[in-house]
């Protein structure tokens, strides 16, 4: 439940803004981040941003987790015709 | 080898170091869901230093709600007139009669939110039904709370109340270094996104007045180890300290915006913990300007009933006095399906993980083929 | 003050779940109460040599052919990567395919709710039709029912599935020795996660795509390079954990899966964070987990990469000679734990 991520904010507008969690978008409220602006890592948490993480302290962090993720993901999305269709859009769910 | 693993490696050697130099067992304390479940999914027990113990404690809200309070939820939830917004954590902790998931099978209108501000849109959807928000969670949480009854103050929203059951780490962790059936600890393992809003500094008092350091430790297996070695070097060097390990997060005051709507909206009050008791101060109650959004008093709901179910130790495993493998209920009658107590049923329950991750058996011959597979595949 | 370590604890092994007496909708999780259905409702009072064997196809008497049936209860009907129809066709496509077949046939049987929108229907059965056509198959039969208003969620289908067992040794659990290597077609988790971001978080917006693809192609070409393959099977629900722990329970063999060689796209991984999820848990609707003799998997992975569904296949693991049943995981951080089936539903409704 204290489960937070960290996520990129991409867009922000007053209190709304929108992060990428490498590849998820979702919609944050910045009440509590004010001063975070466009290009910032946040910490985001129930529709929430609570904090600005401040990249020169996360980067060790950082460049290890990256590490990982390139070592088990493969690099595979320039061979991968099937799974990546880049010209759907993503779908509302329910019944259209 | 790769670099997390060069890391961790080296980070574990250290651990052993420090672990080696001490003569003793030493216990230290998390108390925080999420990183029990960090530190299982990534197989921490089974690297530890035997004489090293990392003991899970109160750090999961759903676990430490009163079974009182989950049926005030409930009752709440059932009432016709009554629309019941939840995280979907609470929909399956069980009350005296059932869980939330139950009610809304049978008719209860109860929704899954991802965020508070959901709840304050579907009161001004539905103006004919009271929105109740059920606010669990720690201080993590408890701002997103905060910012609904502005939100809803703002907007003059009549229909929506919320029930706190908020509670404040800080007193439970005082709590538990005073009671006398806790293992005796040298030092937490504080919460790191708890800390994003309440900051460091805070932890200070609890390092002067009973002599345990404090390591504020980020999630990912680099930093949970970084804290343990933390943590146990400085019980090497007989001392005792506040450190902040998950500075990228953490600042030593930390987030002013959020701490402002706390102090607004919340004021510490007296809390039931499940298995704990009341723990003065340890909960946020409502100011008085802001009752109108009050559930409780809304809805004139009676003083909740507490009595835990026969054979129900959660109190214990919550407050480290107890592991999920010595209840006789464990993995018995008290299953993920079938939870008799919190721990068991949320995600971040201590015994939760026990049961989905199971403490490292004593694996025999453990061995990797890691090497001879990367050979294979290249 | 308890002196134990919690290294020192062993791991007690969970109780069989207990009798019930109402169906839950965990029963269809494919973890352990859905085994529990099976071994205290179905396997009494249905059990025979075919049945009992428990394989995703049914050997047929004669051993030239296999059956199997499958049930897509999917909420919603569409997600990005796939849909109802999509998947009815290659989930039983694919259980035919692990078993040895070719699939040749299927039957397809519809329960619809009133009201539901024509244009629906015609989406799904367009699907149905381009999914049969891409895995070489024909629909021979069929039936369909209507249900009251608000039954069936919109639409139930079963596919029924009957393929030709060529020649191959049949792979088979029991087969399955120390040593023996598992490879996996690609990354994992993606379709339970797309299907539940769509259901409960409508909100995001995700790169993520179910992976559900027919996977006869890619089995046939692997099978031709290495007529004996050991065994396969898709990992759906109950994900990558919820198939190994099961093959390591059913040949007594301890199986290790390395965690650093688990093949995972980032925006899965971080969508699985961000839900609170294991991928390892997760369904996957076009993987394929393929177990093989440790001389044959470099060319085994070598047939599978030339393939557009196995490019990015991995060797994740192997069969070790120590005989407790158990699935380990070695850890990133080069720990270990044990990974189990999951016990009910995580995911409900995603296939």
């Amino acid at each position: 439940m204290c489960l937070a991520v960290p996520a990129k904010l991409i867009q922000h507008d007053g209190q709304q803004g929108i992060v990428d969690l490498h590849g998820n978008r979702l919609p944050v409220n910045t009440m509590m981040t004010p001063d975070a602006q466009s290009g910032d890592w946040i910490l985001i948490h129930a529709g929430f941003a609570i904090e600005r993480l401040n990249p020169e302290e996360a980067r060790e962090t950082w460049a290890l987790i990256e590490e990982v993720e390139r070592a088990t993901c493969n690099s595979a999305d320039q061979n991968d015709t099937q799974q990546h269709n880049t010209t759907a859009q993503p779908a509302r769910g329910g019944i259209s | 080898m790769s670099l997390t693993r060069a890391c961790t490696d080296s980070l574990l050697q250290c651990l052993r170091v420090a672990a080696k130099a001490i003569a003793h067992d030493v216990a230290f304390m998390e108390v925080c869901g999420t990183h029990t479940t960090s530190a299982f999914r990534c197989g921490l027990p089974s690297v530890m230093p035997p004489n090293v113990r990392l003991i899970s404690g109160p750090g999961c809200p759903v676990c430490v709600t009163s079974q009182g309070d989950i049926d005030r939820l409930i009752d709440l939830g059932s009432r016709r007139d009554v629309i019941l917004c939840t995280y979907g954590d609470m929909l399956r902790v069980p009350g005296r009669q059932g869980n939330l998931e139950n009610a809304r099978v049978h008719g209860s209108r109860i929704e899954v939110v991802y965020s508070s501000m959901d709840a304050v849109k579907l009161a001004r959807t539905q103006p004919d039904r009271e929105v109740v928000f059920a606010a669990v969670g720690f201080e993590t949480t408890a701002p997103a709370t905060a910012a609904a009854i502005c939100e809803a103050q703002r907007l003059n929203v009549k229909n929506f109340s919320v029930l706190a059951s908020h509670k404040r780490i800080i007193p439970a962790m005082r709590a538990l270094l005073t009671d006398g059936e806790i293992p005796r600890i040298k030092g937490f393992l504080c919460p790191g996104h708890v800390s994003v809003i309440i900051g460091s500094e805070v932890y200070q008092s609890i390092v002067d007045e009973f002599g345990v350091s404090c390591v504020v430790g980020g999630f990912e297996p680099p930093q949970l180890i970084s804290a343990l070695v933390c943590l146990t070097e400085l019980v090497v060097n007989n001392k005792t300290a506040l450190v902040n390990q998950y500075p990228e997060a953490v600042h030593a005051k930390g987030n002013r915006w959020a701490l402002a709507l706390l102090e607004q909206i919340f004021e510490p009050g007296d809390a039931r913990w499940r298995g704990m008791g009341n723990i003065p101060d340890s909960g946020l109650v409502l100011r008085r300007e802001y009752q109108r959004f009050d559930a409780a008093l809304r809805f004139n709901l009676p003083e909740p009933q507490e009595r835990e179910p026969a054979g129900c130790i959660c109190g214990k495993v919550i407050s480290g006095a107890a592991l999920p493998v010595q209840c006789k209920l464990f993995a018995r009658a008290c299953t993920p399906i079938s939870p008799i107590g919190p721990c068991m049923v949320s995600s971040e329950g201590t015994c939760s993980a026990w049961f989905k991750y199971g403490p490292s058996k004593q694996l025999k011959n453990p061995r990797s083929h890691s090497d001879e597979l990367l050979e294979v595949q290249s | 003050m308890n002196k134990q370590s919690i290294n020192d604890v062993a791991m007690q092994p969970h109780a069989m779940p207990a009798r019930f007496t109402h169906v839950a909708l965990a029963h269809g999780g494919g973890g352990q109460l859905t085994d529990a259905l099976l071994s205290q409702i179905v396997m009494p009072r249905l059990a025979n040599p075919a049945l009992s064997q428990l394989l995703d196809s049914g050997i047929i008497p004669g051993g030239k052919l296999a059956l199997t049936i499958d049930s897509y209860v999917v909420q919603p009907l569409f997600f990005p990567g796939g849909d109802i129809g999509r998947l009815a066709v290659c989930g039983t496509v694919n259980d035919l395919a692990v078993c040895g077949a070719h699939p040749r046939a299927l039957a397809l049987s519809m329960i619809l709710a009133e009201g539901l929108d024509r244009k629906i229907l015609e989406r799904v059965l367009d699907s149905v039709a381009a999914t049969a056509s891409e895995a070489g198959v024909r629909i021979i039969t069929g039936d369909t029912k209507v249900v009251g208003h608000g039954q069936a969620d919109g639409i139930y289908l079963t596919t029924a599935g009957i393929g030709e067992l060529m020649g191959h040794a049949l792979p088979h659990p029991d087969h399955i020795k120390p040593g023996d290597v598992l490879i996996i077609n690609g990354p994992i988790g993606e379709h339970g996660l797309t299907v539940m971001l769509a259901r409960e978080m409508p909100e995001v917006e995700s790169v993520l795509r179910s992976d559900v693809a027919p996977l006869n192609g890619l089995i046939e070409q692997l099978r031709s390079a290495i007529p004996e393959v050991v065994f396969m099977r898709d990992p759906t629900r109950g994900g990558l954990a919820g198939l190994t722990a099961d093959l390591a329970a059913r040949t007594g063999w301890r199986i290790n899966l390395e965690e650093t060689h688990i093949p995972i796209r980032p925006e899965a991984k971080h969508a699985a964070d961000m839900l609170g999820l294991d991928p390892l848990d997760i369904a996957n609707e076009g993987k394929v987990v393929v177990v093989v003799r440790p001389e044959q998997a470099p060319a085994a992975l070598h047939a599978m990469r030339q393939h557009p569904l196995g490019r990015q296949a991995q060797i994740i693991g192997y069969v070790t000679s120590e005989k407790d049943g158990v699935c380990t995981l070695h850890t990133s951080i080069g720990g270990w734990r044990v990974l189990q089936k999951s016990y009910g539903e995580q995911l409900p409704r995603i296939c």
